[in-house]
Parts: structure tokens; sequence; C-alpha cells
């Protein structure tokens, strides 16, 4: 399994993007990549929880620092 | 009388047990199928509208299905094969009637109309103005990632007929052009939306 990290910096993107940016980047990673993804549209919370479940993908992390939302995503 | 009563405890408890199957099916085949798999992995969207505010929906719906590995399909029909038209094309159809509708609706995603507060244009341009500022795609980029992400975009050859265009009118990179039985076949086992 991959342990480095990819950062997508989806800062200030509204919905839908930071999704599309986000499965557009796993597209091109192999199975198990480990991304990390900073946004900071609210609705994006609910999204991601969504999106992986729903793509197989796994959330690992999820932590908001001061209004920037970070997501940790296995991509299956 | 006795028969009948018997029959149908027969019957009752032949149904109770086909559905006691299903229900196991339906909870194998969860654990078997990977989530792509699933019911409901597929998306068809009927884009009947031509409105920059309906336009926008469909196209933000369609890429999010994508995103989300739906195998997503947007038929776009009647108002809503306007979009599709590029942008730099002016006038469009072959008869005056034609010429007429596109030189009042004029096609293309950059010369949408609202569907509410247009106010000649100022409407759309205030949305636009307030969508550049919080980063929201436009149905330009929409249209361009649905493409890139493999969203099929079939615009109706009837009203393409109807309308006065022709595929040299409209944006490349589409599917084509087909018709109502092929948008319903493809809708039969697809998650559908009308817009």
């Amino acid at each position: 399994m991959s342990t480095t990290l990819t950062s997508l910096d989806l800062k200030g993107l509204s919905c839908p993007l930071p999704i599309i940016k986000t499965a557009q980047a796993l597209k091109l990673l192999p199975s198990g990549s480990l991304v990390e993804v900073l946004a900071t549209d609210p609705g994006s919370v609910p999204d991601f929880t969504a999106w992986c479940r729903s793509t197989g993908n796994t959330l690992v992390d999820q932590e908001d620092q001061d209004g920037v939302f970070r997501f940790v995503i296995r991509k299956r | 009388m006795q028969a009948r009563r018997s029959r149908a405890g027969r019957a009752s408890a032949g149904r109770r047990s086909r559905r006691s199957r299903q229900t196991r099916g339906l909870e194998a085949l969860r654990e078997t199928r990977g989530p792509d798999e699933e019911r409901g992995r597929k998306l068809v969207i009927f884009a009947w509208s031509g409105d920059l505010d309906r336009v926008w929906a469909t196209l933000i719906l369609a890429t999010s299905g994508a995103a989300m590995g739906m195998q997503t399909t947007v038929f776009f029909t009647f108002w809503g094969l306007f979009p599709l038209v590029k942008n730099d094309v002016r006038i469009t159809g072959d008869n005056w009637m034609q010429k007429m509708l596109s030189l009042m609706d004029r096609g293309g995603t950059e010369h949408l109309k609202l569907s509410k507060m247009h106010f000649a244009g100022v409407g759309p341009r205030m949305i636009k103005r307030l969508a550049k500022d919080h980063k929201v795609a436009s149905p330009t980029e929409l249209l361009e990632m649905a493409r890139d992400m493999g969203v099929n975009l079939v615009p109706c050859q009837m009203t393409m007929d109807l309308m006065g265009l022709k595929r040299e009118d409209l944006v490349e990179g589409l599917q084509e052009p087909a018709g109502a039985t092929t948008a319903l076949l493809e809708a039969q086992d697809a998650i559908t939306l009308f817009i």
C-alpha cells in the first residue's frame, strides 16, 4: 500500500468542484493511494462522506482547522 | 372449500418462501457486488430546458454523477438543445422561421437566459459574476468537464431537424443524435431526472 500522500488544495472552490477535482485526481493514482484534500466549502463535509460511501474509497480522516476542511482519502 | 383453503395456504407459503429468497438474493448481491455495480449506478438526465438556471443544475448533477462513478447520460431535447450550440455560431436554421428562432433565442452556454429575474440580460450577468466570485464553475466549464469525464451527451435528432440545428452547429464531443426510444431504453435501469 502506498504511503506517499498526494495533496489537493481545493480551497475556495464551490460544489461540485471539490468532488470533481478529487475524482479526476484519484483516477490517475493507483489503488491504495492516500490523498489529502483541503477545501473551504462547508457542503464538502457531507459530500465527501457520501462520495466515499458511494465510490468505495475510504475516508481515513476528516478534520476542521480554522474554516479549512481536511479530508484524507484512501483510494480503493 | 377445504381444498381451496389448503391451496391458498400453499400459495401464501410459496409467496413467503419466494419473498425470503428474494431478500436473501438482495443481501447476497449487496455482499458480492462492489459499490460501482449496485443498482442506481446509472444516471440519465433529460435536459429539456435551455434556461441558464436549469442547464446549470443539469450539468452540476451530470458531472457529480460521473465523479461518483455513475454511468451518466444526458439527452438534450427541445429548448435543452440550444446550450449545445457553439458559442460563436450566431444564426442557425434553413428557413426564416428557424433563423428567427436562433435570432431570438441565441444558442450556446454563454448566451443562456434565466427562467426568472432575467431583466433583459442583467440577471444572468449578475449571477455569472456572483458565480465567479464564489468559484462556482460556469455552464461552459461544466459542459467541458462533463465531456472529459465521459458523460454521454446525446442530442435529440427530432429537435435538431425541427429547429434546423446541424452537427456542425453543435459543440464537439457529442454522441450520435438519437430518439426517444434510445433515451427511454437507456433510462430503464437508471436514476432519471427531467430538467
